[in-house]
């Protein structure tokens, strides 16, 4: 690699955007020519220098809430990470004792109807992302016995994990979410086209929250059984997404039962 | 148990805005950085950001890709141009001219050196004063860190294009920084 070569590859090997081979002849050729190397380290700073938070320009707030408010629909609690961090954890925790010493709190957050309940905005926002592609699925599998011990040591309960297919809900895949403050496992099933989305966690509580909800055109149904608390969530019929809650509640007691497919 | 209650279609109207909340919100700040490099002032900034959301809300069907960020700064660097050709008397009409501004290499001088232990204000104005092309390219990489083949597809390019502009402009902000520091205290007051 010559000097000249350099002047334009210099910056994609900054970028890290050049080949294997491309990447080696680089820094053989940034070994042995210190004038290169040199005008290197000049553009690495000058791009540190560019990485200072104080140039980026942030929306000013007037503008996004302007955009919230033209929108009205549930506000997600949070946009971080699909996958949540340890802090995130340990905030959960923190949000569970708070749970537990508030019993009034719990009945304010599962009024039938009140629109802030964090749990339905929460599913739905990891629905929606869910369906951006790549987003969709930790692991691919229309096998159950592939699935659930997928789960395994991802998670601090172990998952109820069947496939529906012969009652037209084929599984299709899990995935490692976050809802409500907590890791929670995420069974994918089809409906013809649709996406069908089914939380799962061990329940931390006995409190009944209405059942069936429909907001911005999703159904979201919840439900507790056997210690654990689901939410399915999907934009197909409330009656079709009923049918699945029924399919699923039904073997719940005997998932190895069923074949795998 | 699910309780009964009447089974009710979805509404697509609520679908659809749920998704572009959720979706195209969380990509404002990218949007309006972007915009604000490009404008170089808050008031323009803002005109160039809510156009773009209203088309991206208008278009939203048609987004089928998986990158909403992506899709969202090339409607916003559309839409800057677009605005920018229809009130011609801002004078911000320049074009790229790749002779000026072929790639020369000065070379590492010290004061270049120690120029480039620069503030933030120093660094803003040096970015500013380069040509739109150059500097939109600098803040897709270094301040929205997108990848190559990103800022090739926001802004319709190939990727050699990329790579090329990329380079011209790191030296020239490099000359920027190093030989106008006079200037810019003069442009300052």
């Amino acid at each position: 690699m010559t000097c000249d070569d350099t002047k334009l590859l210099m910056h994609a090997y900054l970028d890290d955007e050049l080949d294997a081979a491309q990447s080696a002849a680089m820094a053989r050729h940034l070994q042995d020519c210190p004038a290169c190397a040199a005008s290197y380290g000049l553009h690495g700073r000058l791009r540190k220098a560019l990485a200072q938070p104080g140039l980026y320009h942030r929306a000013p707030d007037a503008l996004r809430e302007r955009w919230r408010l033209a929108q009205p629909v549930a506000r997600p609690a949070s946009f971080q990470s699909r996958r949540a961090p340890l802090v995130y954890a340990m905030a959960a925790g923190f949000a569970g004792a708070l749970l537990l010493t508030s019993p009034a709190w719990i009945i304010v957050l599962q009024q039938p109807g009140a629109d802030s309940n964090p749990v339905v905005a929460e599913a739905i926002s990891s629905h929606i992302r869910s369906l951006q592609v790549q987003h969709l699925m930790d692991v691919v599998s229309t096998d159950q016995h592939t699935v659930k011990p997928w789960f395994e040591g991802k998670l601090d309960f172990s998952p109820r994990v069947k496939d529906l297919a012969s009652e037209g809900f084929p599984l299709i895949g899990g995935r490692l979410d976050a809802i409500d403050g907590r890791s929670v496992a995420a069974l994918i099933y089809k409906r013809h086209l649709h996406v069908i989305n089914l939380y799962q966690w061990p329940a931390d509580s006995t409190a009944t929250a209405p059942p069936e909800v429909q907001r911005h055109g999703y159904t979201v149904i919840r439900w507790t059984a056997e210690g654990m608390r689901y939410v399915a969530i999907s934009d197909v019929s409330a009656g079709d997404l009923k049918q699945f809650v029924l399919a699923f509640q039904n073997d719940a007691g005997t998932p190895a039962a069923n074949p795998p497919r | 148990m699910p309780a009964d209650l009447h089974v009710m279609p979805p509404n697509p109207d609520s679908v659809r805005s749920a998704r572009f909340e959720v979706l195209v919100l969380p990509c404002l700040d990218a949007a309006y950085n972007l915009a604000r490099w490009l404008a170089r002032n808050d008031a323009d900034a803002q005109d160039v950001v809510q156009e773009a959301m209203l088309r991206a809300l208008r278009y939203f069907d048609s987004f089928h890709g998986n990158d909403v960020r992506v899709w969202l700064l090339a409607i916003v660097r559309n839409t800057y141009y677009t605005l920018r050709t229809k009130t011609p008397q801002s004078g911000l009409h320049e074009s790229l001219d790749e002779d000026t501004h072929a790639l020369v290499d000065e070379g590492p001088s010290p004061e270049t050196l120690t120029l480039l232990a620069v503030d933030v204000g120093t660094l803003q104005l040096a970015l500013e004063r380069l040509p739109s092309p150059l500097r939109e390219v600098l803040v897709l990489r270094e301040l929205e860190e997108c990848s190559y083949k990103e800022i090739a597809a926001i802004t319709e390019q190939k990727i050699g294009t990329v790579m090329s502009r990329l380079a011209r402009a790191r030296e020239r902000l490099k000359v920027e920084l190093t030989c106008r520091p006079k200037e810019v205290r003069r442009h300052d007051l």
